[in-house]
């Protein structure tokens, strides 16, 4: 079983998000993690190949420090890991699943496993978009995954509960939280880690030029949400100020 | 000279720093509280390897250096210093002996299941008269046949009653003194080996620490660990490393009172502003980060004179000492920062003020500290 884990390098979730003086999101100083969705789809491969046999592959497409959480997801065991570096220029949810696609269509695989969204920018395209571009189907949102005979059988969130669907692999999971308690690196996982393979690719080596990835999407500006105002206390008897809070709902902020 | 770790060295911070947050942290009040340590935790910690970090995969460990073990101890002691002085007396007081003095087969037996976790270690050096003056041991050790008959008591013992496996020093012959003692290796439920008294203690209150009790208790000749005479050399050499240890644990504690301390001071407001606006907060604050960072850089390097093969006596008292003597001033400033609320139980900076006391006191008080680095100086 050939395994594919897709996994991002995203801020802290406890990083404070600044804008730099050009209007852009500051990531100088702020510390990174793997994804949190992504570690869920890692613990998901490594499990399908603890119960058998196979190979797990993680790639990313980043920046140099990325080999950060790509060597994260080695020491929690996962054998091989690919870094397509596309260099200094924007890339959209389009680029980078051409990025990934095009990298993975050299590879073999049964299964390839995504978070179902990244915690930055949140647009949960990206594992869906590399699966249309290799033709293979996609189950989004998975919280439970069971590998058998060339199939899966994958349950997932829909509203309300939740629905079993069956594929036929090869096929593409996006992972949700409650499909797994993802492990901790162990020590002797980390010092594996240094030895196990880290193919680092440009554009070129995957036979890509930026025109060909150039964004479709492109974000006109950013801005930090309002800081919160300080809440207000209305005085007096219980009767009289809830018919102030009334007013207040439905004059000044307009929500009743 | 370069000051930077090593890529294993920053990813095991990395790991059992988030391990530290979301397991042990949550239990660290409780646990203090209980005066009870959850042993789920150590189950954890021996699935990651934590419990064998600096001894070769060949005996169970993880292959890594004494600076990755002294960088995990300080990242369990950011969140939980009974946590900290689990892994350490375990690791440094009775693994390593074993794994430094040990024969081939009493590795085998005994650092294999240490390091794997399987087991849990101690040391029993301290007696009611021999502390600071560790030499006047007062437990006998007679040879009987195959075994050696134990008698006497050891006091202070960390994870005692839990551990399964005790580094022991006895008397051998009292004609001789400190030269006249040997060390033993004595499993839980050898008959003649009881425990005493449970001590309830100002800090580390979820660490156990037990009165170990020995009433002709047979133990193997072939667990004489080094040879006979050697007993109170080899305690020595044991602490020298187990100081790196305790140091560790002494500045993962102030580095967590800072932690905490730097997050309220934004947030607490007074006189109409955050009280890290106030010089007198920013003062404090400045002194408390620069003193961990000169704590953090002895203690370091004591780890890495280690990994390197040089001596490091000296410098791991020094780095004892000062980390020590660290984590008590900051812990007292964190408390200060707090306020009121960092005298209550409400937050945890008053649980690491009394925790911080220990690191002065054990594997050497700091006066004991300074009577080694005075003896390397003049010597
Ligand atoms: C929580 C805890 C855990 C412990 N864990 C262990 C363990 O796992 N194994 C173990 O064997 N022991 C353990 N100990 C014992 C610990 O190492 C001793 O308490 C310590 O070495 C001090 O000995 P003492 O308590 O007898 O104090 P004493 O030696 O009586 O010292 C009292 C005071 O006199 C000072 N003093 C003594 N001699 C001198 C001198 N020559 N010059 C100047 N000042 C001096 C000391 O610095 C101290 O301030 C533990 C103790 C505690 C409290
Ligand atoms: C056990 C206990 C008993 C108490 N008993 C009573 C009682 O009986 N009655 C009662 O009324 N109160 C009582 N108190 C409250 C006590 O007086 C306050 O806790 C104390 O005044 C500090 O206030 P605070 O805790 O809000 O700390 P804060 O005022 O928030 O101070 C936090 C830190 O900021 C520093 N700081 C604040 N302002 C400045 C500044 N301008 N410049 C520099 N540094 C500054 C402080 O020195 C401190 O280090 C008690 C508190 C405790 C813990």
């Amino acid at each position: 079983m050939k395994i594919l884990v897709c996994l991002k390098q995203t801020f802290d979730t406890e990083a404070k998000i600044t804008l730099d003086s050009n209007g852009k999101i500051e990531s100088k100083g702020v510390s990174m993690i793997m994804n949190p969705y992504d570690e869920f789809a890692v613990e998901e491969a490594l499990r399908i190949k603890e119960k058998g046999e196979g190979e797990v592959t993680v790639i990313s497409v980043g920046g140099q420090q990325t080999q950060d959480a790509l060597r994260q997801a080695l020491a929690m065991g996962a054998d091989k890991a690919v870094l397509v570096d596309p260099g200094e220029i924007e890339l959209d949810e389009f680029s980078t699943a051409t990025v990934l696609a095009k990298t993975i269509g050299g590879m073999e695989y049964d299964i390839i496993l995504g978070g179902f969204r990244a915690i930055d920018d949140g647009s949960a395209q990206v594992v869906g978009r590399v699966a249309e571009l290799l033709n293979i189907p996609v189950v989004n949102v998975v919280t439970k995954l069971e590998i058998e005979g060339g199939k899966a059988l994958a349950t997932r969130e829909v509203e309300g509960g939740s629905e079993v669907i069956e594929v036929a692999l090869p096929a593409a999971f996006t992972a949700q939280k409650g499909l797994n308690e993802p492990r901790y690196p162990s020590m002797k996982g980390i010092m594996k880690a240094k030895k196990k393979p880290m193919d680092k690719k440009t554009l070129a080596d995957v036979g890509l030029d930026e025109n060909q990835i150039a964004a479709k999407v492109k974000a006109l500006s950013f801005s930090l949400p309002e800081a919160r105002q300080a809440g207000k206390v209305i005085p007096g008897e219980a009767a009289e100020a809830a018919k102030e809070l009334a007013r207040l709902l439905r004059e000044e902020a307009k929500v009743i | 000279m370069i000051f930077k770790l090593s890529e294993e060295q920053e990813m095991i911070r990395k790991t059992v720093r988030d391990f530290a947050e979301k397991e042990v942290a949550p239990k660290a009040g409780p646990m203090d509280e209980a005066e009870e340590f959850d042993y789920s935790l150590w189950d954890q910690m021996a699935e990651m390897g934590l419990t064998g970090i600096p001894f070769p995969e060949e005996y169970g460990g993880a292959g890594m250096d004494n600076l990755c073990y002294a960088i995990a101890v300080e990242e369990l002691s950011r969140v939980c210093a009974s946590t900290g002085v689990l892994i350490s007396a375990h690791t440094s007081l009775c693994s390593w002996p074993i794994y430094y003095f040990g024969t081939e087969e009493q590795k085998h037996k005994y650092l294999d299941p240490l390091a794997n976790g399987e087991k849990i270690g101690a040391l029993g050096l301290t007696e009611p008269s021999a502390g600071s003056d560790a030499g006047s041991v007062k437990t006998t050790a007679v040879l009987d046949g195959d075994e050696y008959v134990l008698n006497g008591s050891k006091i202070f013992i960390t994870n005692g009653e839990k551990a399964d496996i005790y580094v022991v020093i006895a008397s051998t012959d009292k004609t001789k003194g400190s030269k006249g003692t040997a060390a033993f290796i004595v499993e839980k439920g050898t008959p003649g080996f009881t425990f005493g008294k449970k001590e309830h203690k100002m800090g580390i209150r979820a660490s156990s620490t037990y009165e170990l009790v020995f009433e002709n208790c047979r133990v193997p000749k072939e667990n004489m660990l080094g040879e006979d005479g050697k007993g109170f050399k080899i305690a020595l050499m044991t602490l020298d490393g187990g100081r790196i240890g305790i140091a560790s644990q002494a500045l993962g504690i102030a580095q967590g009172a800072f932690d905490e301390a730097v997050k309220y001071s934004k947030i607490r407001e007074q006189f109409g502003k955050s009280i890290s606006s106030f010089q007198g907060i920013q003062w404090m604050l400045a002194d408390m980060a620069t003193r961990i960072d000169a704590a953090r850089l002895l203690v370091y390097r004591a780890a890495y004179l280690k990994d390197s093969g040089q001596p490091y006596s000296k410098e791991s008292a020094m780095a004892k000492l000062y980390a020590s003597e660290c984590a008590m001033w900051v812990t007292t400033k964190a408390v200060q920062i707090f306020g009121g609320y960092g005298y209550t139980r409400e937050y945890p900076v008053e649980r690491m003020m009394r925790d911080a006391k220990i690191t002065e006191i054990y594997e050497g008080t700091s006066e004991v500290q300074r009577i080694v680095i005075a003896a390397n100086i003049l010597k």
